[in-house]
This record gives structure tokens, C-alpha cells and sequence, in this order.
């Protein structure tokens, strides 16, 4: 065979390459494109070169984001992992029960996330919301349009409530997959239920556990629809998250060359978390010490 | 170590059984002595797991009881019975070393470390797993992760008995037989009780002194391999120990005769006053084959000879029905027409699949012999 064979494969890609062209690679190039430019119109552009990127970077709000951002994560992660662990565990194991639970907790997988914001919203109501009413009657004053802290406390209630079902699904399945003879065995061993957790289920939902936590950050990291409905990032800025400052930024005041810039930045952001913490999740459990 | 009775037990994975069929496991009586080897051989599906989780203490039965030295355990949950138990897929603590995994057991059972770990090194040592210990238990092969759950078993001073799971299902060939050696050293050197399910017959020929052969729930037979082999209780036990299974026509007794068809074939003295319908059975090992007519034999249509290379299996038509014997290698084999004969001493009878013994019972009609 020679080498004009051998490479005749390359055709066969050309579909599939396209449409990745269109979808994902073009449109990234037009934001790096942007991203060099200052934009006056559509005819009137200047090239800037790296401005945006300092803009970007020495930007004390995007960096309140960042941090309010960072904050807010890693609050998910540390509330929806081992929360999601603890009700996979708790949910029965089969039969018409196990059905009807997994139903249950998919539920508000299944609501659009903008009607989750407003749920919310209702829900949340220091005058007629059922909870919002209910703590202000306890005498714990709590508006989410007004202060802070229970704008935090109410956009954290509501990311835990509609996402933990994720990691659920993610540990039941993993909690599923471990065959019947390991629970025989550490009950032969005489291992507690604590060793049993640490020792069994653990180790053996650590793939799930890794795909639930990158979904969770990523997902969580690119939180925009239910906060902007909810608080729309106030009171102040207090809820105003990288997404939600990009929008202002882009959208509001029409500033496509910094939002470009910044866009570029929190992708990169983005990825480099993953890639950590996919480093690290790898090695978690393993023994491989480096 | 502990004998072990089973009395009346019976078990349903159904709450309320009503009809035999809702039974996983029929009522049966059954005496595990202290320190043998014993194999519970019988078809998938069986009910060999269930009867094994039982004495574990895995599944509580239905009915009955199981006893350990007299002492009614029904009750007591597993890791209070001091048994070990050996799954058929290798069940090891994957983040553990293989030293932790050994000492598990008595970590759980709150024993003092230095004794930990002079049990853990006496049980590598025997296992040949002293090289290993600082091994994470995950990278092993299969073989060494089967070796480390019976050492979880055997790490225990206490245990009473060892159960196994068909636990060479998953390892390889040429290992299996070096496995199976260190099973049978471990017991000839403890003398533990040992309960091996299979439904491998070789494997459970060679590791146990009595073999109970099961299906459908029921115990059909206990007995050596020898009288496995050559007195099948019952027709499955026939058909399922061998290779190939036993021979059986059905046959209209007559005068000491098994008439099948216009065929009459003696079956032996004491058995002139049966009448009626009866199975016979025999091995296709006592079977015998010859090119020409001889006194008693019939003849029969060649239909297939199968080279083993270690012996042939001829399978032959008699009348309607088709039979398997089995010869020596370097014999000839008769082409197209052969002449078979029946050794009236390794013929069996059986009577709604059991066997009917050779005794006072031949005498009896049948119906009030079962």
C-alpha cells in the first residue's frame, strides 16, 4: 500500500471535522478574534493587541467574581458530594420503592432552570414565600432582594436542591454496581458500617464520585440562569458571579473586545480547575504518591 | 472447628410459600462432621449458594435450624460464627495492602496489634503471600487476590469452618490445579470443616472426601466419588457425575428381565417378582461392545465414534433409543453394526428417578418399595 492510500482515511473525517469547525472552532476563533480588537461598530474596529487581557486581569470586580465565584464552588462541592453520598445510601436498594425514589429525587433535574430561579423567587418571598415567610416569622429578618446573606443562603438552598439529585443518580449507580459478595464479606469480617462505607463503597464509587464532582464544578463554575432570575447578581454585587459579570460586561454595555478577553480568560480558568482536579482525582485512593 | 447439623431446614426467598415451588431449598437433614472436606456439587441455579449463605449465616432460613457443635446458630449473624468465606469473585479491600487486608478481620475484632501481626505472617507464610504483603491488594493478579480472601479466612484462630463459593471460577487453568493443591494442604494441615460448591465434577471429585450432589433444592445423594459413580441414588446423579453421563431405557420388567421392546436384557438375581415400569441405567464405562455376536449381547447400529485420545465414546442405536459406550483408546471399534452387552452387575434400576438397592425391596412390587 502506499502512502496516497494510507492517507486516503483523512476523507472519512472531513464531515466530522466540519461540523466541529462550525460549532466549536470558528466561534472561538471569532472570540479570540474579538479579543484583540476594540469594537465600535461593525466597519470600525482598532487592533489593541493584549489590552483586554490587562484590562481583564488587573480588573478588581472580575476579581471579586473570581473569588465570589471560587467561594461559592467550592461551597457546592463541599455540601452536594457528601450530601448526595448519604442519600444514595440511604434510598432502598429495589424493588417498586427504589423506582419510585429515583423518580423523586430526579425531579428537579427536570425543571427548565430559568422556572427554577422563579420557583425560587416565590418560594423565597419574605411576605408570601413559604420558607421566606417562615423563617421571618421565626424573627430571623431574611429578604434575599435585600441582604446579602440570605441572597447567599437562598441561591446556595436552591443550586443544592436542584443539583444534589445529580450526584445522587452518579453515587446510587456507583452504590448499584458493587456486587452483593463484598457486603458478605465484610459482614463475615465483622466490619462495622463505617469501615464498611470507608473500605467498600468509598473506594468502588471513586469513578462516579470523580465524573460527579468535574460535572458539579464545571456546571456550578458557569452558573448563570438561576442567580440572574433570582437576585439578577445583587443585592450590590454580592451574587454577581463570573458568568453573570461577563453578561453585564458584554450584553448591557456592549463592550464585545473586554468580554472577549475575559471570555478567553474564564475558559481558561475553567479548564485549568478541571485539569487539576482531574489530576488529583486520579491519584486519590490509588496509592501512586508524585 | 465445629460439626455442623442442619435439621428440617428450608428456605423460600418469598415471604409467604405456599406451593413446593416457592421453595429455594427443600426440607433436608444434613450433618457436616468436624474436619472434612466436603463438596456441594449440582447444576447452576441449584440452590448450592443458598444452602452455603445459610450456614454462613448470610441468609436466615425459612424453617429449621442449623446447629454448630449442638449450639443452635439460626440466629447469629455472621460475623459471629467464626466462619470464613470464600466468594467466586475475589473479594479484596482495594485501597489496603494485602497485609491490611489479612489483618482486617481481627482489626475489626479489636485484637492486640503484636498478635495481628504474627497471625497475618503465619498465614502469608502458608499461602506464599509473604512476598506481597506490602503490595496494594488491587494490582494483583486474580489467583493471589483469591489467596488473600482465604487468608482473611483463615487469619481467624477461631474459625470453625470454611466455606467456598466456587472460588476458582475466575483463575486460570494451569493455576487452578496449583490453588486446589494449597486447599487440600491447608485442610489436611488444620483439619477445618470445609464446604466447596461447585458445579465443576472434577473439582469436587478431587477436593472432597464426601460429595453432596444437589438440584432443584434437594439433596439427592451423599457419598464418596467411588459411590457416586457406581451407585447413583438417583437417575440426575447418574446422568450429571461422569463424562459422559450414565445410560438410561426405560424397560418393562419381566421375570428377572428388562424388556425393552422385543429386547430382553437380565439384570441380575433378586429381581424375578418386579413387574412393571422401571428405568435402567448404566455407565457407558461398563457397557460392553463387541464385533461379533456374542451369548447375551444385541445388536446395535453404529452411529458416531468420538476420539478423546485418551478413550472413545461410540455412541450406538439400540431399538429407538441411543446410548453412549465408552472404550479404551487403541481399541477398534466395530464399523456400521456392533453387538452390546450389558453386565447384569453394573445395571441399576430406578423407580421415579431413585434407585432401587439391591435387597428385600427387589423383592416388592414397586409403588410400595418407594
Amino acid at each position: 500500500m502506499n502512502k496516497w492510500q494510507d492517507n486516503k482515511a483523512w476523507f472519512m473525517v472531513i464531515p466530522v471535522f466540519l461540523v466541529v469547525a462550525v460549532s466549536a472552532i470558528i466561534p472561538l476563533m471569532t472570540v479570540v478574534n474579538y479579543s484583540l480588537q476594540d469594537i465600535f461598530g461593525p466597519d470600525q474596529r482598532v487592533f489593541v493587541g493584549l489590552e483586554w487581557y490587562k484590562d481583564a486581569l488587573t480588573d478588581s470586580r472580575l476579581h471579586d467574581a473570581l473569588s465570589r465565584q471560587l467561594l461559592f464552588s467550592s461551597l457546592v462541592l463541599l455540601i452536594e458530594i457528601p450530601l448526595g453520598i448519604l442519600i444514595a445510601m440511604m434510598m432502598p436498594k429495589k424493588g417498586w420503592s427504589a423506582s419510585l425514589s429515583l423518580v423523586l429525587v430526579a425531579l428537579p433535574l427536570l425543571i427548565p432552570w430559568n422556572v427554577i430561579g422563579t420557583i425560587w423567587i416565590i418560594f423565597m418571598r419574605p411576605d408570601i414565600g413559604l420558607l421566606g415567610a417562615a423563617i421571618n416569622g421565626m424573627g430571623i429578618p431574611f429578604d434575599h432582594t435585600a441582604a446579602p446573606v440570605s441572597a447567599w443562603v437562598t441561591v446556595m438552598m436552591m443550586e443544592v436542591w436542584h443539583w444534589t439529585p445529580l450526584v445522587v443518580l452518579l453515587a446510587y449507580a456507583g452504590l448499584q454496581a458493587i456486587p452483593e459478595a463484598y457486603f458478605q464479606a465484610a459482614r463475615i469480617d465483622g466490619a462495622s458500617a463505617w469501615a464498611t462505607f470507608r473500605y467498600i463503597q468509598l473506594p468502588k464509587m471513586r469513578g462516579v464520585l470523580t465524573i460527579a464532582i468535574l460535572l458539579r464544578f464545571m456546571d456550578s463554575f458557569l452558573i448563570y440562569a438561576e442567580p440572574f432570575v433570582l437576585t439578577g447578581g445583587g443585592p450590590g454585587n454580592s451574587t454577581t458571579f463570573l458568568s453573570i459579570y461577563l453578561v453585564k460586561q458584554a450584553v448591557g454595555q456592549f463592550d464585545l473586545g473586554p468580554a472577549a478577553a475575559f471570555s478567553i480568560i474564564y475558559f481558561l480558568i475553567v479548564l485549568l480547575f478541571c485539569w487539576l482536579f482531574y489530576q488529583a482525582l486520579l491519584k486519590v485512593g490509588t496509592g501512586d504518591k508524585s | 472447628m465445629a460439626r455442623i447439623d442442619l435439621k428440617q431446614l428450608a428456605h423460600s426467598y418469598r415471604r409467604n410459600p405456599t406451593s413446593a415451588g416457592d421453595y429455594a431449598l427443600h426440607k433436608m437433614d444434613l450433618i457436616w462432621e468436624d474436619g472434612r472436606a466436603y463438596a456441594l456439587l449440582g447444576p447452576s441455579g441449584c440452590g448450592k449458594t443458598t444452602l452455603l449463605n445459610i450456614i454462613s449465616g448470610l441468609l436466615r432460613p425459612s424453617k429449621g435450624q442449623v446447629l454448630f457443635d449442638g449450639k443452635d446458630v439460626s440466629a447469629t449473624p455472621p460475623q459471629e460464627r467464626n466462619i470464613a468465606q470464600v466468594f467466586q469473585f475475589p473479594v479484596i479491600y482495594d485501597t489496603m495492602s494485602v497485609f491490611d487486608n489479612l489483618a482486617f478481620p481481627l482489626r475489626n475484632r479489636k485484637q492486640p496489634e503484636a498478635e495481628i501481626r504474627k497471625r497475618v505472617e503465619e498465614v502469608a507464610g502458608m499461602l506464599e503471600l509473604q512476598e506481597d504483603l506490602n503490595k496494594r491488594a488491587a494490582n494483583l493478579s486474580a489467583d493471589t487476590k483469591q489467596k488473600i480472601s482465604l487468608g482473611r479466612g483463615l487469619v481467624r484462630s477461631d474459625v470453625a469452618a470454611i466455606l467456598f463459593d466456587e472460588p476458582l471460577t475466575v483463575i486460570d487453568p494451569h493455576l487452578k490445579l496449583l490453588l486446589r493443591r494449597k486447599l487440600k494442604q491447608i485442610h489436611a494441615r488444620f483439619k477445618l470443616t470445609m464446604v466447596y460448591v461447585t458445579h465443576d465434577q472434577l473439582e469436587a471429585l478431587t477436593f472432597a472426601d464426601q460429595v453432596v450432589v444437589m438440584n432443584e433444592g434437594q439433596i439427592l445423594q451423599i457419598g464418596t466419588p467411588q459411590d457416586l459413580f457406581e451407585n447413583p441414588q438417583h437417575t440426575f446423579v447418574g446422568y450429571f457425575i461422569g463424562s459422559p453421563g450414565m445410560n438410561f431405557l426405560p424397560c418393562r420388567m419381566q421375570n428377572g428381565s428388562a424388556c425393552i421392546g422385543e429386547l430382553r436384557i437380565p439384570v441380575g438375581s433378586g429381581t424375578e417378582q418386579l413387574q412393571g415400569d422401571y428405568e435402567l441405567g448404566i455407565r457407558p464405562d461398563f457397557l460392553e461392545l463387541h464385533d461379533n455376536q456374542v451369548a447375551g449381547s444385541h445388536r446395535v447400529t453404529i452411529k458416531e465414534v468420538e476420539d478423546l485420545g485418551n478413550c472413545k465414546i461410540v455412541r450406538v442405536q439400540l431399538a429407538e433409543y441411543s446410548l453412549k459406550v465408552k472404550l479404551p483408546e487403541g481399541r477398534d471399534t466395530p464399523i456400521e453394526t456392533g453387538y452390546l452387552g450389558f453386565p447384569p452387575e453394573w445395571i441399576r434400576l430406578y423407580a421415579d428417578g431413585r434407585l432401587l438397592e439391591r435387597s428385600a425391596q427387589y423383592q416388592t412390587q414397586r409403588g410400595a418399595s418407594i
